[in-house]
């Protein structure tokens, strides 16, 4: 007999998806008894992640209607079972994109769950009892004490949700792929959820910061609020050949089909291209400028638990937050044309602790 | 005013086959060298490696060949006149010569050791050398280079076996060392078995690697492993082969320079595992996002490797008795070489035997 979404006993409330149209609407559902090792969170507020938009159209394909998206959750604790010690009620927290792994590979092992071949996503995938995950553009969500962040108390809820999934995206490949030494040049491209958070960031780590963009109006913005050095707009090639060879990494945070060659050129020798935006389609890879410079491309998918609480704990101790819009649950399928725009300065954050009432 | 020629430009007489247009057909030539200045070393070349390098270059499938075109650069032969201000080699000594003849020496990566990235690089063949003139490579009777861009060939290498070291040889084993692929019982996957790939397995068998051989042609299995002593053999369009191995390798050398898909190569590394691009195909290959998000992999290019590796390489090989598979041709055999290399016929690098055949061709 197929499961239906009121299979579990916690009835819960939200806005899903049903079709490839991608429009959202009022859906009941429920949540599972919280076990020993869970915790209940009342949800305040959720992110609005161009992942979510690429889900509700199942753009990747992989989409299992209906969805509820959102994995940039902040609320609060209103249950622990007996097991939970890290976490009590009223405690405030974060849930980010998964919600459970198998624990016992060697990513998992290392604390990189975001690695695991069996990894549970917040929203659209299978959990351990075989039922559906529902994401965060709802009231309430139960989860393993383990995928559970402690939100620090100085960063607002609201502006602090994007960092579960925009912040992790960033900082993880930030981290690994070397780009925290001061005075390096690091290049930002695309200048949207991530590519803003990854400018604080880059400022944050002491380095010397350009925004890529193909959007010149972006400059001041990018200059004057974001703290960016310098502003390279793609398609004046006279400017693009100045700063040819002159950065040492590159965060690639465009999500659309894009060409690389013109990204490449910009890196110095053993120069670095991290690309976490996720384009459907492949990408033309030039190896000239690989093999001439022994420059890298590399990916990154957002964090395990223990880098977003570091990440979390970074931006609390230097006052890194999003820039967002907030907006209520209805106004969710305007924002979502909007963001297929582009017209987002730079996350929307449903308020979802005022907006969205049980009917 | 009349041009200088080739034949003229230079003092002294030199003899070699170039190509004379994009047909790539090679044929006899007469030009000249420079006299050895002050920090410069001749010698009397006695063999040449073939690289695929010199066939793009020859039919001019990169663009930016002139001719005539003097191609080779595995170049070995013994040392005949040194300059006055050369410290590390003597007549009679035994060298070669790869693919840089000249850098900078003051930029970033000079300094740092690496030649091979320098902006104002000068290549051995078809590239313009500081006094203006054209430089022309190896599949000729003499050489004459700075003492900077000459390595000391070991006497227990066989110079003709060795010589493709200086392209190919380098080629492979600066990625496998910077990447950190040259560590014992790390396991290296190898893409393509012709010049580069036989040697990689080879170098990354003595670092105490696994290597398994990834090639589209399943008759290569024996020789890999008998002959190579690579560990595996995955025939790349078998479906069963490479979803088994998905996910085992830390590391793979692909050497192939034909268009190819990149996601299967991409899924039989670990998580954190890279994929190095030798190869230089001319038209962008496709990078599929998802295979590099997922498992935070990645994929770099390497291009050659400075002069102190080069010289670190050829005593390595030397340590572990390391040299190329070769087939030794003579002068006139180089435009059916040429052929046969297009279809991958060789096993695994052609070698001209310069000393005993380029003057006999000359008549």
């Amino acid at each position: 007999m197929a499961k239906t979404p009121e299979e579990h006993p916690v009835k819960a409330f939200g806005w899903a998806a049903r079709d490839s149209s991608g429009v959202l609407s009022p859906f009941r559902f429920s949540r599972r008894e919280n076990g020993d090792d869970d915790v209940t969170v009342k949800i305040l507020y959720c992110g609005v992640c161009h992942s979510d938009l690429h889900a509700v159209k199942n753009e990747w394909g992989l989409t299992n209607y209906p969805i509820v998206p959102g994995h940039e959750i902040v609320g609060i604790v209103t249950k622990v079972g007996k097991q939970v010690q890290k976490f009590k009620v009223d405690d405030k927290v974060g849930v980010g994109v998964l919600v459970g792994s198998c624990k016992s590979c060697e990513s998992c092992q290392q604390d990189l769950e975001n690695y695991c071949p069996q990894m549970v996503f917040t929203y659209n995938s299978i959990d351990h009892d075989g039922t559906k995950t529902y994401g965060g553009y709802s009231d309430v969500i139960v989860i393993h004490q383990h995928f559970v962040l402690r939100f620090p108390d100085n960063l607002p809820s609201d502006a602090g949700a994007p960092l579960l999934c925009a912040g992790i995206t960033v900082y993880s490949p930030m981290k690994y792929y070397g780009m925290t030494e001061p005075g390096k040049h690091l290049g930002v491209a695309g200048l949207g959820g991530l590519g803003h958070v990854a400018v604080k960031f880059g400022k944050a780590f002491g380095l010397k910061v350009t925004v890529i963009s193909g959007s010149p109006s972006k400059e001041v913005e990018a200059i004057n609020r974001l703290g960016a050095d310098s502003f390279l707009v793609t398609s004046d090639p006279t400017k693009m050949k100045a700063a040819i060879g002159t950065m040492d990494f590159i965060i690639d945070t465009i999500s659309a089909v894009h060409p690389l060659l013109p990204l490449l050129s910009l890196l110095k020798l053993n120069g670095r291209l991290v690309t976490v935006g996720l384009p459907d389609k492949p990408l033309e890879l030039p190896i000239f400028p690989l093999v001439l410079g022994r420059r890298l491309i590399g990916g990154s998918d957002f964090g395990g638990i223990k880098e977003t609480q570091e990440m979390l704990d970074f931006c609390a101790k230097n006052n890194i937050t999003a820039d967002i819009e907030l907006i209520k649950i209805d106004e969710i399928n305007t924002a979502m044309e909007r963001l297929a725009k582009s017209d987002v300065r730079y996350r929307f954050v449903i308020d979802v602790g005022n907006s969205l009432s049980h009917p | 005013m009349e041009k200088n020629s080739p034949e003229t430009e230079h003092p002294v007489k030199a003899f070699g086959w170039a190509a004379r247009d994009t047909s790539g057909v090679l044929s006899p030539f007469i030009f000249s060298r420079r006299a050895a200045g002050d920090n410069d070393v001749m010698f009397r070349v006695l063999y040449c490696g073939i690289c695929h390098s010199d066939l793009h270059s020859i039919k001019n499938e990169w663009g930016f060949s002139t001719y005539p075109l003097v191609p080779g650069h595995e170049i070995v032969g013994v040392v005949t006149e040194v300059g006055s201000k050369v410290k590390k080699f003597k007549v009679g000594d035994r060298v070669g010569v790869g693919g840089l003849v000249g850098s900078c020496h003051s930029c970033d990566n000079c300094i740092n050791n690496l030649e091979s990235y320098c902006p104002t690089y000068v290549l051995t063949y078809g590239a313009t050398y500081y006094d203006g003139t054209t430089t022309y490579g190896g599949y000729s009777d003499i050489m004459v280079a700075s003492e900077h861009f000459v390595v000391r060939m070991p006497d227990n290498l066989p110079l003709d076996a060795a010589a493709p070291l200086l392209c190919a040889g380098i080629t492979v084993y600066s990625p496998l060392k910077y990447f950190g692929l040259d560590k014992p019982g790390v396991h290296v996957g190898v893409v393509g078995l012709g010049g580069l790939g036989h040697v990689a397995v080879k170098f990354a068998k003595a670092f105490g690697a696994k290597v398994t051989v990834i090639s589209t042609s399943p008759n290569k299995k024996d020789e890999a492993i008998q002959r190579l002593g690579a560990d595996s053999f995955l025939v790349s369009h078998d479906p069963d082969q490479m979803q088994a191995a998905m996910g085992t390798m830390d590391g793979i050398i692909d050497t192939v320079s034909a268009f190819h898909p990149l996601q299967p190569l991409l899924g039989l590394v670990k998580t954190n595992g890279k994929l190095i691009m030798v190869g230089a195909p001319d038209k962008p290959l496709e990078l599929p996002v998802f295979s590099i998000i997922m498992g935070r992999k990645m994929i770099a290019g390497s291009g050659g490797g400075g002069m102190k590796e080069m010289q670190e390489m050829i005593d390595f090989a030397a340590e572990h008795n390391i040299t190329a598979d070769i087939e030794v041709i003579p002068m006139d055999y180089v435009n059916t070489a040429m052929e046969r290399l297009v279809k991958a016929d060789v096993r695994y690098r052609f070698v001209i035997d310069i000393a005993n055949t380029l003057k006999a061709a000359k008549n």
